[in-house]
């Protein structure tokens, strides 16, 4: 009686298999009877083409162009959309083998069916436009325009490193970049990549069997368009790097160049270098590899990367610290009898009238002057022991940005080396050294790393009696307010205003002073140029040679530190060096032809 | 069999059925989001290691259905019943909106579709209501009670809105049906379930002219007279080329719709007189339902175009094909007919599908993952699946006629004709034969609510049957 419908479940069971059958019989007409479906898959094919956008471009801070931007085009396969094509005249147009085209096909297939992928980097401009013509013979190939690198000035190759394209581990990274993108490597490039690289876009086309395309897909509703890459202005100025980069071209060292005020770079030379284009396109690996086989090692970016001991300059450092402790006045005399002698130790100078008060003793750079300065620095009897006083002399070092990265936007700074106390405890034993064991440092030897960017920040502390602005190369973003804040901040140093004058009065004299005075050939008609000799001692070879300057006196433009490796004493070549770039830099033109053919045409064994 | 051995009293047939059916849909989705950079099937990063996930989910849930006695379900059918309606309340009040529709309760990093659990809930108090003792089928209040319960979570739904998955509710005629209520009601349901369909999807007048000439089918169905037909067709032309000449006399225009209402009105007293003078009955109650049905068009007009925003509206006729996309209607299905068709007899194979891997096809891996299936197995393979899917369908159905419980008997219905409805609709859609309605084909479509949904009422089914030979 419960069941008395059961036969029912007939007329269910046949409504159900009925609606399969339809299915299937739609499902049968649809894939097996008409055939146009399958016509229309065919001419169904997206390709997305990624929308490169122009890099920003570089200008100094006189608004002349330092980078731009050159068309490439690449090559570029999709597998899945290769067909049979005219291989001879494919390889005609693009000048290749075809061993050439099977590898280039089969390595595009191991990175993606579906992808494309670069298959023939950085054709020319002819070719790339003959391919474009006859691209419908070649299914699955198409061309991409990108931007490289053009360097109008071809200067300062380290400052503004490099472009190249991405690597695995770049890719691993960072999912904005692709297979074939390109990225900064080093320098300016590598620093402000975000800003200048702007952002990617996309436009989705669909293609037909040919490779042709036949209309934007789906209404260019996924298309992204690019952003434009921000353009730059460097605080270098392109005429006084160009200029630095000749002065040194017989010489391996570097000259840093630092506007007081502001902090901002006017140049960073160092050399040997390489010419910026060296490193575009497709001559970069090639061309990479030897310059990093070069033995003079030219990639090497000495201004922030190699470290010296200061030499001499030293002493200026040490006046600063004797006055602020109150070791010494400027009217502090010492005695000199062409050196320094004590408890059978001997330090050597060279002749000069004796004795000499604080000014005179940085004109004519006498040891003896600073290693008593030093003694009475570190035999203070305000501190319990050397160690103390060691470590207050320290403090002020580190204040004038010693010892440490300046945090600058130029990526690879050296750190520079100023010991710890800790380092002689464990060299000599605790309370087992005194000043006699470190005697050297009063100078600017021994145990010493200053790399010149440090060193021409610290003339710029100097210059600016008491305090530096951060070194920076970056003055502004077009189109944007302002930079970073870090780039404005004033640091202070541990040394009092009232005391940096003195100081200044004996680098004055130093260049302009006359007899006695160590960098006479630094000397300027018409300005009054700061500043200071050394010499690294160094034991692989000849000295180094060193100079520090500022100019003018009042209101300083300019301070600059120059290093040349193996240049001897300091008023040899790098005082010279170093008026000629504050004259060039001043006054626009350098009169002294007789100075800068004295430069040009130096020679100095290289090591 | 022995008894109390579960395992053994499971109907393995149905289980190897399933779990085929649920690695196949894996592997199509798989095919259908593949993507390079991440080639493993279990990268949890992709829906295909994500559905792995839910499919083991899903089979816990499967072993924790099983364990539970066979008496819970009939016991606690309307509790479950009630608290699914009170999901459904509540995910309008506080339901994540997902492309216009309320229809999601956002847990943590995923979301669950309570409309989908839904319809298990259903075919648990429908069968404890048609299992009562002593139910009268022919009574107009069981009929009201039976509506009630299926139709009030469709409402819910249809508010969300949802419209596909409401629609699915009219699934559950065919175990009332079956039951013995009049096949009136199937066909009635039916025929409303078309009606609602296709007031929102065609022209109106094309609409009126359908329900005037299945009025005359079913007249001459009745009465067998062809000579009254024929009588009756010409007062209705003549009436309706008097309302039209009278329009573009008076309008200077030509109405074809106020034309054919007004006409029809006319001929319908006009067929009532002569009815009464001929006394023939049946004709009353024909001109009843011809003119309920044309009521009821209106109000499935009126109530969409004054109930749902604007916004709900162009959502609804977004999912029924009408506003597809930019690229003008039509656009989905084309696409999604295309990557059909081009799999040819036996299709591109596995991972070659060009057509769904460059998205051409919407919805991919959720309401139209048979594209890949057609795509890459051809009809080869559209056809296997059909199979399977009709084999489940008739094996559950012959499950479901062994019963001795009236309640397991319609629970077992319930469940054979909501998969049927949407393994219908699902295929149908992307294939052109129906309008797009965004529901998902069972156990292939990505997304965990709809498997766990199904798994549930597969599973609830499977214990009740092993519990009948215990
Ligand atoms: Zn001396």
């Amino acid at each position: 009686m419960i069941n008395q419908y059961f036969q029912r479940k007939y007329i269910i069971g046949g409504i159900i298999l009925l609606a399969g059958l339809v299915l299937l019989f739609r499902l049968f007409y649809l894939q097996v009877v008409n055939s146009s479906y399958k016509l229309s898959a065919e001419n169904n094919s997206k390709r997305e083409v990624i929308q490169y956008p122009a890099r920003g471009l570089m200008y100094d801070r006189n608004g002349t162009l330092l980078v731009s931007n050159q068309a490439a085009y690449d090559v570029m396969l999709t597998p899945g959309q290769l067909d049979a094509f005219d291989t001879i005249s494919f390889i005609k147009i693009l000048g290749i083998s075809l061993a050439d085209v099977r590898s280039g096909i089969k390595k595009a297939k191991e990175y993606s069916s579906f992808a494309p992928s670069v298959f023939m980097k950085q054709v020319s401009g002819e070719i790339a436009s003959v391919l474009q013509e006859q691209l419908y013979k070649f299914p699955g190939f198409f061309v991409q325009t990108r931007t490289l690198r053009k360097y109008p000035r071809n200067i300062a190759a380290h400052l503004m490193g490099y472009v190249g394209e991405v690597d695995k581990n770049i890719i691993g990274n960072n999912p904005y970049y692709q297979m074939g993108d390109y990225i900064g490597i080093s320098g300016v490039e590598k620093r402000y990549e975000e800003i200048l690289r702007g952002v990617k876009g996309k436009k989705n086309y669909l293609v037909d069997v040919h490779s042709r395309i036949t209309g934007s897909y789906q209404g260019g509703r996924f298309d992204v368009p690019a952003k434009i890459g921000k353009d730059i202005t460097l605080t270098i100025d392109a005429d006084l790097q160009e200029y630095g980069e000749s002065l040194m071209k017989n010489f391996t060292g570097s000259i840093v160049a630092i506007e007081p005020s502001s902090g901002e770079m006017l140049c960073m030379v160092s050399t040997p270098s390489y010419p910026p284009d060296l490193l575009v396109g497709r001559g970069l690996s090639h061309n990479f590899n030897s310059l990093s086989s070069d033995t003079l090692n030219p990639l090497f970016n000495r201004a922030i990367a190699a470290s010296y001991p200061p030499g001499s300059t030293f002493k200026l450092i040490n006046a600063l610290v004797g006055l602020q402790e109150k070791v010494i006045t400027p009217a502090t005399e010492f005695g000199c009898q062409s050196g320094y002698a004590f408890k059978g130790q001997f330090l050597g100078c060279h002749s000069h009238r004796s004795p000499l008060d604080l000014r005179e003793g940085i004109q004519n750079s006498c040891n003896s002057y600073f290693v008593n300065v030093f003694r009475r620095i570190m035999e203070d009897p305000k501190f319990g022991s050397t160690d103390q006083a060691f470590n207050n002399w320290r403090k002020h070092l580190l204040s004038f940005g010693l010892g440490n990265t300046l945090n600058s936007d130029l990526s690879g700074e050296l750190k520079g080396f100023i010991p710890k106390d800790e380092y002689y405890n464990k060299y000599y034993g605790k309370d087992h050294w005194n000043f006699l064991t470190i005697r050297s440092l009063a100078i600017g030897q021994g145990e010493l790393g200053v790399t010149p960017l440090q060193m021409a920040n610290l003339t710029s502390a100097i210059a600016n009696q008491g305090y530096y602005i951060t070194p920076h190369v970056l003055k502004a973003v077009i189109g944007e307010e302002s930079i970073d804040p870090a780039y404005l901040e004033r640091h202070y140093t541990s040394i009092d205003t009232t005391y940096f004058p003195i100081v200044i009065d004996g680098m004055e004299l130093a260049v302009n002073g006359g007899a006695g005075s160590t960098a006479g050939r630094a000397k300027i008609e018409g300005i009054v140029v700061c500043g200071k000799t050394g010499t690294a001692e160094n034991p692989h070879g000849e000295d180094h040679s060193i100079f520090i300057a500022f100019a003018p006196r009042e209101n300083p433009k300019i301070a600059i530190a120059v290093y040349i490796e193996n240049g001897g004493f300091g008023g040899t070549w790098a005082a010279p060096v170093a008026s000629l770039m504050i004259e060039k830099y001043l006054t626009r033109e350098v009169k002294r032809k007789y100075l800068e053919d004295y430069i040009y045409n130096a020679e100095i064994k290289r090591k | 069999m022995r008894r109390g051995n579960i395992i053994a009293n499971l109907d393995w047939i149905t289980i190897m059925l399933y779990l085929l059916l649920v690695i196949m849909g894996w592997l199509n989705i798989f095919s259908a989001v593949y993507s390079e950079g991440h080639p493993s099937i279990l990268d949890i990063n992709q829906r295909y290691g994500k559905q792995f996930i839910w499919i083991l989910a899903a089979i816990i849930m499967a072993i924790a259905i099983v364990l539970i006695d066979h008496r819970f379900y009939e016991f606690f059918g309307y509790i479950l019943y009630g608290t699914a309606i009170l999901i459904l309340l509540a995910v309008l009040v506080a339901g994540k909106e997902i492309n216009g529709s309320k229809s999601w309760f956002a847990l943590g990093g995923f979301q669950i579709q309570p409309s989908e659990f839904a319809k298990p809930a259903v075919a648990l108090a429908l069968a404890k209501y048609l299992s009562t003792f002593n139910i009268n089928s022919k009574k107009f209040s069981t009929l009201l009670k039976v509506g009630i319960i299926i139709f009030l979570p469709s409402l819910l739904i249809l508010l969300q809105p949802d419209t596909g998955s409401a629609l699915v509710f009219f699934a559950f005629v065919l175990p009332v049906y079956r039951e013995g209520f009049s096949g009136a009601i199937l066909i009635g349901m039916f025929a409303l379930a078309l009606l609602f369909i296709l007031v929102l999807v065609s022209n109106e007048l094309v609409l009126l002219a359908s329900i005037i000439a299945l009025g005359f089918i079913a007249y001459w169905l009745m009465v067998k007279s062809f000579k009254n037909l024929i009588l009756a067709v010409l007062i209705f032309i003549a009436f309706f080329f008097i309302s039209l000449g009278a329009s573009y006399l008076f309008g200077n225009s030509l109405e074809y719709y106020p034309a054919a209402l007004i006409s029809m009105v006319l001929s319908i007293i006009t067929y009532l007189i002569l009815a009464y003078i001929h006394r023939i009955r049946k004709v009353g109650i024909l001109m009843l339902v011809v003119a309920a049905t044309v009521f009821y068009t209106f109000a499935v007009n009126y109530s969409f175009d004054h109930f749902l925003s604007d916004y709900q509206q162009r959502r609804v006729n977004i999912m029924l094909g009408i506003q597809s996309d930019p690229l003008g209607a039509g656009y989905n299905v084309n696409q999604s007919m295309i990557a059909i068709g081009s799999g040819g007899v036996v299709g591109k194979g596995f991972l070659q599908g060009t057509q769904t891997k460059l998205n051409f096809v919407p919805e991919q891996s959720t309401d139209f993952i048979f594209c890949t299936v057609g795509e890459e197995w051809g009809f080869l393979g559209t056809t296997i699946v059909i199979i399977l899917f009709l084999y489940l369908f008739i094996r559950l159905i012959t499950l479901a006629e062994l019963q001795k419980e009236k309640f397991a008997r319609v629970f077992g219905y319930g469940l054979v004709s909501v998969m049927f409805l949407h393994f219908f609709i699902n295929i149908a859609m992307t294939i052109g034969l129906f309008p797009v309605v965004g529901i998902p084909l069972p156990f292939f479509s990505y997304g965990g609510s709809s498997l766990w949904a199904f798994t549930i009422f597969l599973f609830i089914f499977l214990r009740l049957d092993a519990g009948r030979k215990e």
